[in-house]
């Protein structure tokens, strides 16, 4: 890529978002914001090349779709009446760029509670994170004419029902904040264990973009635990990505893992996020245990070197906030490992997750370290039919076709 | 300040209970001190309805509601509300006061 090519995708990468917030801010009218803010990269790929890249390309972009917008408002109130509002609004302008909280209050308007999850996900992407209607119609295996639609309808409702764009107040804010990070949950889950079997297992570019989003609102908001705690889960997780693929495209558990092949960069600043969090003496929240779960986890160089009782404990933690089943489950397979596969068992023969695969392939697995085939092979065949995901439901049928015929 | 339709809904024939119209009371006062009051009622049962059709020489009337369904509108508030968000706190207030769901829909402006 030419240096200008390098630069443009930097630039988008890191102003995208900001560009957008500061238009919407300014003219209160998210579609002209997004509009407008393509316009000003599709300009800088144009000019750049020529005139070379400017030394605020943000403030350079900022400008731009400023210009763009004014243009287009006040062609636009040629046209009626109906417009004269917005252009007086934009006759006394505030400063550009400089609260940099427009991208949160961007973040919060995109993930409000009265749109749809699917709709704030799409909304996030492309107008926090810059993804393309097309990138991410491909990326939830929806036609871009729906997608584009969706987005659309979420805008419609966004102006005309009156969703404020501003940072929650106070009573609020705990709430739309993790309203928040379930949406950049769900965006890095959908690339950590793809739910479609027409898509690859484990979509880089998704999870990518996730922890990229996460970033960005740990640097908005730096002193939520939880924030901190999702930023350090999706690290852990990520640093384990290639390693939880074989190259026959068959998911690797954690114990069958190589360890060699995990990201130890990303485990160094998830561990670091984790450390702090403890330091902090804020009890935490659920993201922050997982976090911590994880670090357990990638702390142990060989599996046999988990500090076994350690996740128990936090599982513990995590079940006093979140007393869902699938915590427990979740436990039990940690009480596996150490009181043993028959204590986990009865555990687990209590909870009622008959319709989720993996409390099926966890029982699966427990069934066949004692010894009991038969009961493993159903097992593993309730599992397979409930899983959707390629590379699970290729481990789960090797692991039943290893099993002892009778 | 926009203006917020607030229907109540329900799927049965009981009227609000002695609580519920007491809770109901507290609420619309509420509204009326913070400003946020424009009007409010309940409506007879779907049954009661009838439709119209003047689009067409005479007017023709039909019995019943234009749609048979099991959930109907009970009643509604219209409030004035600086966004949605004031809408939903006080849409909440209001479900938790007649103790029916309440879907919020803005009314458009000029």
């Amino acid at each position: 890529m030419t240096d200008v090519g390098a630069a443009i995708t930097r630039a988008h990468r890191e102003e995208w978002a900001r560009v957008v917030a500061t238009l919407a801010r300014r003219y209160g009218d998210l579609d002209l914001a997004e509009e407008m803010t393509a316009e000003a990269f599709a300009a800088a790929v144009e000019r750049w090349p020529a005139v070379g890249v400017p030394s605020s390309p943000g403030a350079w972009l900022t400008t731009t779709a400023d210009r763009k917008a004014l243009d287009r408002i006040r062609r636009e109130a040629k046209r009626g009446a109906k417009h004269q509002e917005a252009l007086m609004l934009s006759d006394a302008p505030e400063p550009l760029g400089v609260i940099d909280d427009d991208r949160l209050r961007l973040l919060f308007t995109c993930c409000h509670p009265a749109l749809a999850m699917e709709a704030r996900v799409a909304l996030t992407l492309r107008l926090v994170g810059g993804l393309t209607v097309p990138e991410i119609a491909r990326a939830f295996l929806v036609q871009e004419t729906a997608m584009g639609q969706r987005i659309t309808r979420a805008k419609t409702k966004i102006k005309v029902a009156g969703i404020p764009y501003r940072v929650p107040s106070r009573a609020d804010l705990a709430t739309r904040v993790t309203g928040v990070l379930t949406v950049l949950f769900l965006i890095f889950n959908e690339g950590y264990l793809a739910s479609d079997p027409g898509q690859e297992a484990v979509r880089g570019d998704l999870t990518a973009e996730a922890i990229r989003l996460a970033r960005l609102v740990r640097d908005l908001m730096p002193a939520d635990g939880e924030v901190a705690g999702l930023l350090a889960l999706m690290l852990l997780t990520e640093a384990r990505r290639l390693a939880r693929v074989s190259a026959g495209g068959e998911l690797v558990s954690l114990a069958e893992q190589d360890r060699g092949a995990w990201d130890r960069a990303l485990i160094a600043e998830g561990h670091a996020l984790v450390r702090s969090r403890l330091a902090s003496g804020q009890p935490p929240g659920r993201y922050q245990i997982l976090a911590a779960i994880n670090a357990v986890h990638t702390d142990a160089r060989d599996v046999r070197d988990t500090d076994w009782s350690q996740v128990i404990a936090l599982y513990d933690q995590l079940a006093a906030l979140d007393p869902s089943p699938i915590v427990r489950l979740n436990r039990a397979i940690a009480v596996a490992e150490l009181d043993g596969p028959e204590v986990a068992l009865a555990e687990i023969d209590r909870l009622p997750l008959a319709g989720y695969h993996l409390f099926h392939a966890t029982r699966a697995d427990l069934l066949r370290r004692l010894g009991r085939s038969e009961e493993s092979r159903t097992a593993y065949d309730r599992a397979i039919a409930l899983t959707t995901n390629t590379a699970e439901t290729a481990y789960l049928a090797r692991r039943r076709n290893q099993l002892a015929t009778p | 300040m926009a203006q917020y339709l607030i229907s109540v809904l329900t799927d049965s024939t009981e009227l609000a209970d002695e609580a519920e119209m007491a809770a109901i009371d507290v609420f619309n006062e509420q509204l009326t001190a913070d400003g946020h009051w424009v009007f409010a009622g309940g409506l007879g049962m779907p049954a009661t309805a009838t439709v119209i059709d003047g689009r067409d020489g005479e007017p023709v009337f039909t019995d019943g509601p234009y749609l048979e369904s099991k959930e109907f509108i009970a009643g509604f508030w219209i409030i004035e509300a600086a966004d949605l968000d004031v809408a939903l706190r006080l849409a909440a207030q209001g479900s938790k006061a007649c103790n029916r769901r309440v879907e919020v829909r803005p009314v458009l402006a000029e």
